[in-house]
């Protein structure tokens, strides 16, 4: 038992949450244990993006049934900050941007604050290159304001990046592979790989290209707010060559 | 708690005071008397005495500007303010010399500590006075002239009388007018032909006194081809009665010249800061004001540039934080008086609880000067729905061959913006510290580092318990 609490690293369970009154997710149920890797699909508008913004704390998500559990804690009592401190990490499927901060800025402070023992300046910056030169990104990036005015790629790049400093042990990835060309994409693979040897993974994608490169325990099939179907990676190759109709028949 | 958070009034961490020894010290109230005892006392020229003397007819004679605030200007009790207070007996050339109290304070504000790293000269004034003058030798050798105002009149009486009023007369405005009657220190810096200066020199001024007036009166001169970068720093006690700084800044930059003039104002929020500051800028020059108002009650200040000489290029780059009680009445005006000068006007302000900021420009293109380019920006970042932003924009364009262009924009912080930051670690306040520091972050980076530094600090301290 107390081992089983050690390695479960999120339960979401009969899951509600509405935004601005009206029902997006209408009861979510998911396990994520450590070194597991979920991939969540669905059509534009199931609730994918939700469910990851609520399970981060996006305070326009409001929760009216069910609950969130991390590392068997309930999560509402904890704020979106202390989410991160506690080693919870989301890839925006889009990043917002802050003008005049540069990314460098941002990523020392970040880590900083995320981590128990703020990194010391050189042993930060060689982490940081290490990082980047695992991406491919030029070092530019660090003197660029954070999102502002960056191509898809880049924010996406960024967001990986991020998730390599912060060493999260669940890690929400909402389309991290959309608008990434292939190259870009196993860069990026590699890295979640990297994170997921130790941690919990939800991966929203609508495509199997990355799952090709970073393998799903499981594949869940979301559709109107709820999870319809669940299987293994076969799951997603159906529902990329049949689409979800026939779930919706089923359902 | 350490003496140093005791010390720390509200959000402000400047506010600390010392004991009020003075020298001599002027009773509160002004008349005619007290500014012809003012000039006696400095033992002025008679042609000084007697322009103090006119400015303070005009200044009783004009009526209150009725624009900007004008319930607070109203506010102000010309009789409750003390018009003269000296502190030290002289202007020490080392900071051992400096009386105790005074050292400690600027050693706090970390003056001569900054002077040591990266300045090429340091005024310090406190209260009516500079306390503290420096300048360094190399920058002598090449006949950089750089002293306190009152040291200048005793010492350059020819160059001063030539200067003197003929960029901002006494009649200019109210405040002007009482600047030129009552003035008391400020910096008198010349830089000779072709010499450029390269490291910045800095004057700050440090009011200390209950209910003191400080009225520093500056002029840069800067000779055919030089450059210098002139930085200004300020700071008062937190008190429940009001302190008025008015000062007059006049910049003089000669064919080919360039003058970088960077202020960082934070007055605590007891003080009313009513500074007129102009420059003309003849053939080829360049003045840039780089000029960031965060603290005061009420500030009124237009940063202003006439360009006189062809070629000439103003640059205008302001940021204002208002935040509670605080009313940011700042802006630019460049007049284009030549054909073929360009300007640059960059302006961002921050409202915080209920504070309000006002951006109040003009931009003249006479109908001679042809082929003139102008960009005006005006950002303004609304923290609340209590406060306030205000644009006051006027263009007066004599021509078809200039070409104007003119951005503004109004924005709140999203909550997206905040949400992202807070994914990654930041607490609330932290992420809008952040945010705020980026907005500002085009002016930031034109300061010299320390400075920066500094004000991104003073920034995040105000972001403390913030409500998104
Ligand atoms: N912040 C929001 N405000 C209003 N509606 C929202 C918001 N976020 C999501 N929605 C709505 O919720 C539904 C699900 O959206 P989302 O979770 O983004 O779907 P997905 O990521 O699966 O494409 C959509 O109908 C969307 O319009
Ligand atoms: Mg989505």
């Amino acid at each position: 038992m107390g081992e089983r609490m050690v390695d479960e690293i999120l339960r979401v369970e009969n899951l509600h949450v509405s935004v601005e009154g009206t029902p997006i997710l209408n009861g979510v149920n998911l396990i994520i244990n450590r070194g597991e890797i979920h991939a969540v699909m669905g059509r534009n508008g199931a609730g994918k993006s939700t469910l990851a913004n609520v399970v981060m704390g996006h305070p326009a998500y409001v929760i009216t049934e069910g609950s969130i559990f991390y590392k068997g804690q309930p999560l509402e009592e904890l704020e979106v900050f202390e989410r991160a401190r506690a080693g919870m990490f989301l890839s925006f499927q889009y990043p917002a941007s802050i003008p005049g901060v540069q990314v460098g800025t941002f990523l020392k402070k970040s880590v900083a604050s995320v981590r128990d023992e703020p990194p010391k300046g050189r042993a930060f910056r060689k982490e940081l290159n290490a990082a980047m030169e695992q991406l491919s990104m030029d070092k530019s990036f660090l003197s660029r304001y954070v999102n502002d005015g960056f191509s898809g790629g880049e924010k996406k790049r960024l967001e990986i990046l991020q998730m390599l400093l912060l060493q999260p042990h669940l890690a929400l990835l909402d389309e991290t592979d959309s608008g990434l060309d292939i190259d870009a994409l196993r860069i990026v693979a590699q890295g979640i790989n990297e994170v997921a040897v130790n941690s919990g993974c939800l991966i929203i994608t609508h495509y199997q290209r990355l799952l090709d490169l970073v393998k799903p325990d499981f594949v869940h099939a979301m559709i109107d707010g709820v999870i319809v179907r669940t299987g293994g990676p076969e799951l997603a190759l159906r529902l990329e060559d049949k689409g979800y109709e026939w779930l919706d028949v089923a359902a | 708690m350490s003496d140093e958070t005791q010390e720390i009034i509200g959000d402000y961490r400047y506010g600390f005071h010392d004991p009020e020894n003075s020298t001599i010290r002027f009773d509160k109230g002004l008349s005619e008397q007290v500014v012809r005892d003012i000039s006696e006392l400095k033992d002025e020229p008679e042609w000084m005495t007697e322009i103090r003397v006119k400015a303070f007819r005009h200044f009783t004679e004009r009526v209150m500007p009725e624009w900007g605030n004008c319930d607070l200007l109203n506010m102000i009790d010309f009789e409750n303010i003390t018009y003269f207070l000296r502190s030290s007996d002289q202007t020490e050339k080392s900071w051992d010399d400096v009386p105790d109290d005074i050292k400690n304070t600027f050693d706090r504000l970390g003056i001569p500590e900054a002077e040591q790293k990266w300045l090429g000269g340091v005024t310090a004034q406190y209260e009516s006075e500079a306390v503290y003058h420096s300048i360094r030798e190399d920058l002598e050798e090449q006949g950089v002239i750089f002293l306190d105002m009152d040291s200048g009149l005793k010492q350059y009486p020819e160059l001063v009388k030539k200067y003197f009023g003929t960029v901002i007369p006494h009649s200019d405005n109210k405040f002007s007018a009482l600047n030129t009657a009552v003035w008391s220190g400020g910096s008198f810096l010349y830089i000779p032909k072709g010499v450029s200066v390269e490291m910045p020199v800095q004057a700050y001024f440090r009011i200390n006194a209950k209910n003191m007036g400080q009225f520093e009166r500056t002029l840069i001169i800067a000779d055919e081809g030089s450059t210098v970068h002139y930085v200004e720093g300020c700071t008062a006690p937190s008190y429940s009665t009001d302190s008025l700084h008015s000062a007059v800044v006049e910049l003089i930059a000669m064919e080919g010249a360039k003058i970088r003039y960077s202020t960082v104002q934070n007055w605590s929020s007891n003080v009313y800061n009513l500074v007129t500051k102009r420059a003309v800028a003849h053939k080829n020059a360049t003045v840039e004001w780089v000029d960031g108002n965060i603290g005061s009650k009420l500030t009124m200040k237009y940063p202003s540039v006439l360009l006189k000489g062809e070629g000439a290029h103003a640059e205008v780059i302001s940021v204002a934080y208002a935040g509670k009680g605080q009313h940011q009445d700042t802006g630019a005006k460049v007049h284009h008086l030549a054909s073929n000068t360009t300007s640059n006007i960059l302006s961002k302000s921050i409202s915080k609880d209920g504070g309000r900021s006002s951006y109040r420009g003009l931009l003249q293109v006479t109908p001679k000067s042809t082929g003139c380019r102008s960009k005006v920006v005006c950002d303004a970042l609304i923290l609340d729905g209590g406060s306030r932003s205000d644009t006051y924009p006027t263009m007066e364009i004599g021509n078809s061959t200039s070409d104007l262009e003119h951005e503004a924009s109004v924005s709140k912080v999203s909550s997206d913006q905040l949400f992202y930051l807070m994914s990654r670690g930041f607490t609330e306040d932290e992420a809008m510290g952040l945010i705020v520091n980026g907005f500002f972050e085009p002016f930031t980076r034109e300061l010299p580092m320390e400075y920066a530094v500094e004000l991104n600090k003073l920034l995040e301290l105000e972001m403390e318990g913030s409500i998104g």
